[in-house]
């Protein structure tokens, strides 16, 4: 027993500080010796950079938020909330502005979701790989690029005018549902990639078809990733002025609700821009295209917030 | 006792491509009986037993001529569903793939999707997979549970319960235990041992031992050709081939 205990002890005694030595005096560790504190520094350095690059953009949002409150704060109230313009757009409030915002957004996302993850689907599952599917892509791809204006346009000319819908929140949707487009199969594209092959192969080696293993294993292992690109689109259809501009925004609407989805209607992005440059008293209405914006910013991020929660918990429900 | 063949492979060659990875292999697969496919990495055991469910189909390049007969069908013939044969030759794969689904719905989802909508026979026919896969006292009072939650071996066993509640013919499995450590790995053998008494079992190891344990026949591949099949205990023993010999002996593989 002692004997072992002392021969155990030998084995996993340090070894002689001078051998140490003498193993380390090889020519790559003078190498890195020589070499070691630059690098360090170098590595400081970039991930300094990478720091304050990431922290810039915390900071944007940050800023925008702040000027945001601090000059659109006072204009919000129940009324500016609650009620239509009135005195020419310099009292009341934005009501018809939110539910304009709120149904061209959610009209653009109703058009452009089914057809966009069809679409991803087709493109992911089923489409051989060749020119066919190429130029497909190289479509979606120049559709992400176009400007919003653009869209506008051809909103105006096809469905205003061909498709005789008139200004309306139906060729507004429309409009901004081919803008988001792009988003929405983009980002199925990549939830679709992220399901793992081995469910699509567990699920054909149980006897389904293509399309039950699509529709009831691939598909609802993807909804968190698809639901992002829905976020996403609709923020951006929120936001957009320029496509509504000419296919489904109006200057004024007096009455509350749409009576229709061919009516005209006011949206935020558009209430703002018609204050800032073409109302009767733009110095005057500052704090109310503040307000306005403030309102906003505060829907987008509370429908993300709605969709991050709806998300996280399709997510839990997965694992 | 009499054998009756099940299944069987005739002039089998298979080409990913321009390169052929399977070269004539012509087999025989008796009903309730475990033959396992043995060789060393990329000798195409895998791809062979991807053939006898068409699983291969999947690769875009792939092209397969000879035949492979179930029940004396050609199951490359224009005229059979290939949809329909993978219910009768089902799969379990190298690691445990259940869907992120409850342990209820990963059995249930085979027997939905083959058009089974009965609630009560579905929660029977549930009940007598996971029982007959060794599965059912571990799992019995969290049916309702992720099956993602399961430790490997279990996960392997839903796998194979999933396979089974659709009832198929023939069961391939596809190195079923490369995943599991030993005691998963034991209760898998054991498993496969009962199940040998109602279905045609093909499986693929890379562990010899494996296939000395739980086959009455073995296959070994080498280089996309078999090289030598017969009984597990023959083959063991007395290899004919110098070449098996070497393998099974460890000299290389």
């Amino acid at each position: 027993m002692d004997i072992a205990a002392s021969s155990d002890e030998k084995v996993f005694s340090p070894p002689p500080k001078e051998k140490v030595k003498k193993i380390g005096a090889t020519e790559i560790q003078k190498a890195a010796e020589a070499i070691h504190n630059r690098r360090k520094v170098t590595q400081k350095i970039v991930f300094t950079f990478l720091y304050i690059a990431a922290a810039i953009n915390g900071l944007a949002l940050f800023i925008i938020i702040f000027f945001m409150l601090k000059n659109g704060l006072s204009a919000i109230s129940w009324t500016f909330l609650t009620d239509i313009p009135r005195d020419a757009m310099t009292k009341g409030g934005i009501f018809p502005c939110i539910i304009g915002t709120v149904y061209l957004s959610f009209g653009a996302i109703l058009v452009s979701l089914p057809i966009g993850v069809a679409s991803a689907i087709y493109l992911n599952e089923y489409a051989r790989p060749g020119r066919i599917l190429r130029i497909i892509r190289l479509g979606i791809n120049n559709l992400a690029g176009v400007p919003s204006v653009v869209f506008g346009l051809f909103g105006l000319a096809f469905f205003v005018i061909y498709l005789k819908m008139g200004v309306s929140i139906a060729a507004g949707a429309l409009t901004l549902g081919a803008i988001t487009l792009p988003v929405i199969i983009g980002s199925t594209e990549e939830a679709l990639k992220t399901v793992p092959d081995t469910y699509r192969e567990a699920s054909l080696a149980l006897g389904a078809t293509k399309w039950q293993t699509i529709w009831r294993v691939v598909l609802p292992a993807a909804l968190p990733g698809i639901l992002t690109g829905a976020i996403l689109g609709l923020s951006r259809a929120a936001g957009e002025t320029a496509p509504i501009m000419f296919t489904a925004a109006a200057f004024f609407v007096p009455e509350k609700m749409p009576s229709s989805i061919f009516s005209k209607i006011m949206a935020l992005p558009y209430h703002i821009y018609v204050l800032a440059t073409a109302g009767t008293e733009i110095e005057a209405t500052r704090p109310l295209q503040y307000g306005t914006a403030l309102v906003l910013i505060g829907l987008v991020l509370g429908m993300n917030l709605l969709a991050i929660i709806w998300r996280s918990r399709l997510r839990r429900k997965l694992k | 006792m009499a054998q009756e063949l099940k299944m069987l492979s005739k002039h089998l060659n298979f080409y990913y491509g321009e390169a052929q990875a399977l070269h004539d292999v012509s087999l025989d697969f008796n009903a309730c009986e475990v033959t396992a496919l043995i060789g060393p990495s990329g000798c195409g055991k895998s791809t062979y037993l991807r053939c006898l469910n068409r699983m291969n189909d999947l690769i875009p390049i792939s092209r397969v001529d000879g035949k492979i007969l179930l029940d004396e069908e050609d199951i490359y013939d224009p005229s059979v569903d290939v949809v329909m044969l993978r219910r009768r030759v089902g799969m379990v794969f190298q690691k445990p793939n259940p869907f992120p689904k409850t342990i209820f719905e990963n059995i249930a989802y085979g027997l939905r999707v083959n058009g089974l909508r009965d609630h009560t026979s579905i929660t029977k026919r549930v009940e007598e997979s996971l029982k007959k896969a060794a599965l059912w006292e571990e799992v019995k009072d969290r049916l309702h549970e992720s099956a993602l939650g399961l430790s490997g071996g279990q996960q392997q066993r839903l796998c194979i319960a999933r396979a089974l509640a659709v009832e198929p013919e023939v069961l391939l499995m596809d190195e079923p235990c490369s995943a599991l450590d030993p005691i998963a790995t034991q209760k898998i053998e054991e498993l496969i041992h009962e199940l040998k008494k109602s279905y045609t079992i093909i499986i693929v190891t890379h562990s010899m031992q494996q296939a000395a344990r739980v086959s009455d026949k073995t296959a070994f591949f080498y280089m996309g050709k078999l090289i030598e099949v017969g009984e597990t205990d023959t083959v063991f023993t007395r290899p004919k081939l110098r070449q098996t010999e070497d393998y099974i002996t460890g000299r290389f593989g």
